[in-house]
């Protein structure tokens, strides 16, 4: 692809990406972290909802913007990492990768598709769920094991909700 | 080179992004460090909100249980349910303090010993990710909560505090793969080191396959680990079997059973008793006489059977040829010769237990010395077709 091609691009993405409301981008993932810290206490199998994972992947991808996307990823692992008994850094790896890979596709495939979001939110949650295993290994040196059945599963239930969840959040969209 | 840069901006703010990150992890596993700043702002932040969430949703749902459908019974619940937490844990120390005077020789540090120190705690929110398990309680080092404090319930154990911050405190539970606590067993006394599993249940290791533990066993906590002091229940033995070279040890964890919401921080521990092991009482069923009349009455036996009943009935012939009343020992009586040979012809009394004084020679006096009669020899019977059906005259004993 060529510089010029590349311009183009950036010019199509500018006029492609959705606008929000400022104070969604605090908002949102602070209560996506809210509800993974505080609603697991009385609903224990909702622990298994990623939502953090979620708002990181739909603003990566409704923004169309790999730096905004990998940053947005970035902050939210590191909060993430924070309220955990993880090393810092561990989801904020996973989360980067999520957020970039999350905005490189938003860039080239229609992301306002239903089914489009269902794929891509299985996909990258399944990636990030190896990627966080590979680190555990790698980096710590901690036995872990990855049961990819179980990741399938926990990554399809997860696109369903997420799927909702994005429509949801399409409302705070200004551009719509 | 600006239109390289230009060009590979996102993919360079990317490497950018993850080298950072990869260096702070290196800073922090290598030199096992950590960076608290980033955590007490997540923290910070996080848990006022949760604390704020927990006390609408606890003031709102206490209202409506309250006033609409509970009204007094679910304060009164909850101050019972504090009142039996209180007991429970004066109970256990009772207990404790009564083992310790049936031994009579811990009365000076009965005397000595203070319970524990500890601050109430609330639950106010769990950690992120999977795969550890971390809970977040409102109180921290404010309240005088520190870095590496056990956590308690009257039930047993729940974790201890991996990190205080000023108004909350991160607890790392029981079951995380991290935590580990020295622990006892309660009937055995078996060392070992609770670890967490990442699930539901722990592991105690380093328990040597020649040690004892029993399924359902309970341990307690060792204070071996400076931590907990000794004393405090941990869970009961749900599965034990030898390893390669250690004991494969599972426990369920007491105080996770169910999941609490209200906890202790223990300030200062002091240490207590293992309880001693009381095995639970066998239940035997023991029927009613079936004829209690009868119980005087001697029963009758029928043939023998085993080798002790021959030899029995053996040495009651040669006491009766050698006209020797067992467990009658006169002093200069002469003693009863066992091996003479006995008479076939001799008649066997009948089965049953023998009544010494029906029949037989009369009782010799005290200190009168019986001779047999070796001049008169037995008369020769006429040729029997069968043996004499009465009493045949004693063989004189071969001395």
């Amino acid at each position: 692809m060529s510089y010029a091609s590349d311009r183009e691009l950036a010019v199509d993405r500018t006029a492609r990406s959705s606008r929000f409301k400022p104070w969604a981008f605090f908002a949102i993932p602070i209560l996506a972290i809210l509800f993974q810290v505080y609603v697991p206490l009385f609903l224990p199998f909702l622990s298994y909802l990623e939502l953090p994972l979620m708002v990181v992947i739909y603003f990566a991808l409704m923004r169309r913007s790999q730096v905004r996307g990998l940053f947005i990823g970035a902050l939210v692992g590191l909060a993430q990492d924070s309220l955990s008994n993880n090393p810092l850094g561990m989801f904020g790896i996973c989360n980067t990768l999520v957020g970039y890979f999350a905005a490189s596709f938003g860039l080239k495939i229609d992301v306002e598709q239903p089914f489009v979001r269902l794929l891509m939110t299985f996909l990258l949650f399944f990636f990030q769920k190896f990627l966080y295993w590979v680190l555990t290994r790698a980096l710590l040196a901690q036995p872990s094991l990855f049961d990819w059945r179980e990741t399938a599963i926990l990554a399809a239930l997860n696109s369903v909700v997420g799927v909702f969840l994005y429509h949801f959040l399409d409302r705070l969209r200004e551009d719509r | 080179m600006e239109n390289l840069i230009n060009r590979y901006r996102n993919f360079t703010t990317l490497i950018l992004v993850l080298f950072a990150q990869l260096i702070l992890l290196a800073y922090q596993v290598k030199g096992n460090k950590d960076v608290p700043l980033l955590r007490v702002w997540a923290v910070t932040a996080v848990t006022p909100i949760a604390t704020l969430v927990e006390d609408v949703r606890s003031g709102v749902s206490g209202f409506f249980e309250n006033y609409f459908t509970l009204r007094d019974v679910r304060s009164e619940n909850k101050q019972m349910r504090e009142e039996m937490g209180r007991l429970k844990l004066e109970n256990q120390f009772l207990k404790t303090e009564l083992s310790t005077a049936e031994r009579a020789k811990a009365l000076a540090s009965f005397s000595a010993r203070s319970p524990s120190k500890m601050v109430a705690a609330r639950i106010v929110g769990t950690g992120t990710g999977g795969n550890n398990k971390v809970v977040f309680i409102d109180r921290g080092a404010n309240a005088g909560v520190q870095k590496g404090m056990g956590v308690v319930t009257p039930d047993g154990i729940v974790g201890n505090v991996l990190a205080a911050y000023p108004t909350a405190s991160k607890v790392l539970l029981v079951t995380d793969p991290g935590f580990a606590a020295g622990v006892i067993s309660q009937k055995n006394h078996v060392r070992g080191v609770l670890k967490g599993l990442g699930y539901g249940r722990c592991r105690v290791d380093y328990v040597e396959n020649e040690q004892k533990v029993d399924m359902g066993e309970e341990f307690f906590t060792s204070g071996d680990d400076r931590v907990y002091p000794q004393g405090i229940p941990v869970g009961k033995v749900t599965a034990v079997h030898d390893g390669t070279s250690v004991k494969e040890i599972y426990v369920s964890p007491a105080a996770l059973e169910q999941s609490p919401e209200d906890v202790l921080v223990i300030l200062e521990g002091v240490n207590q008793i293992v309880p001693e092991y009381q095995a639970p009482a066998k239940q035997v069923y023991l029927g009613p006489d079936p004829n209690p009349q009868a119980a005087d009455t001697p029963t009758t036996t029928g043939p023998l059977q085993t080798t002790a009943d021959k030899v029995m009935e053996k040495y009651k012939q040669i006491g009766e040829q050698e006209n020797h009343k067992y467990g009658v020992n006169p002093s200069g009586a002469r003693p009863i010769d066992f091996n003479i040979k006995l008479n076939p012809n001799a008649p066997k009394p009948a089965p049953g237990p023998v009544k010494p004084d029906a029949g037989g020679p009369p009782k010799p006096a005290p200190g009168e010395v019986i001779e047999p009669d070796v001049t008169e020899a037995p008369k020769p019977a006429p040729k029997p077709a069968t043996p004499p059906a009465g009493p045949a005259s004693p063989a004189p004993a071969p001395r």
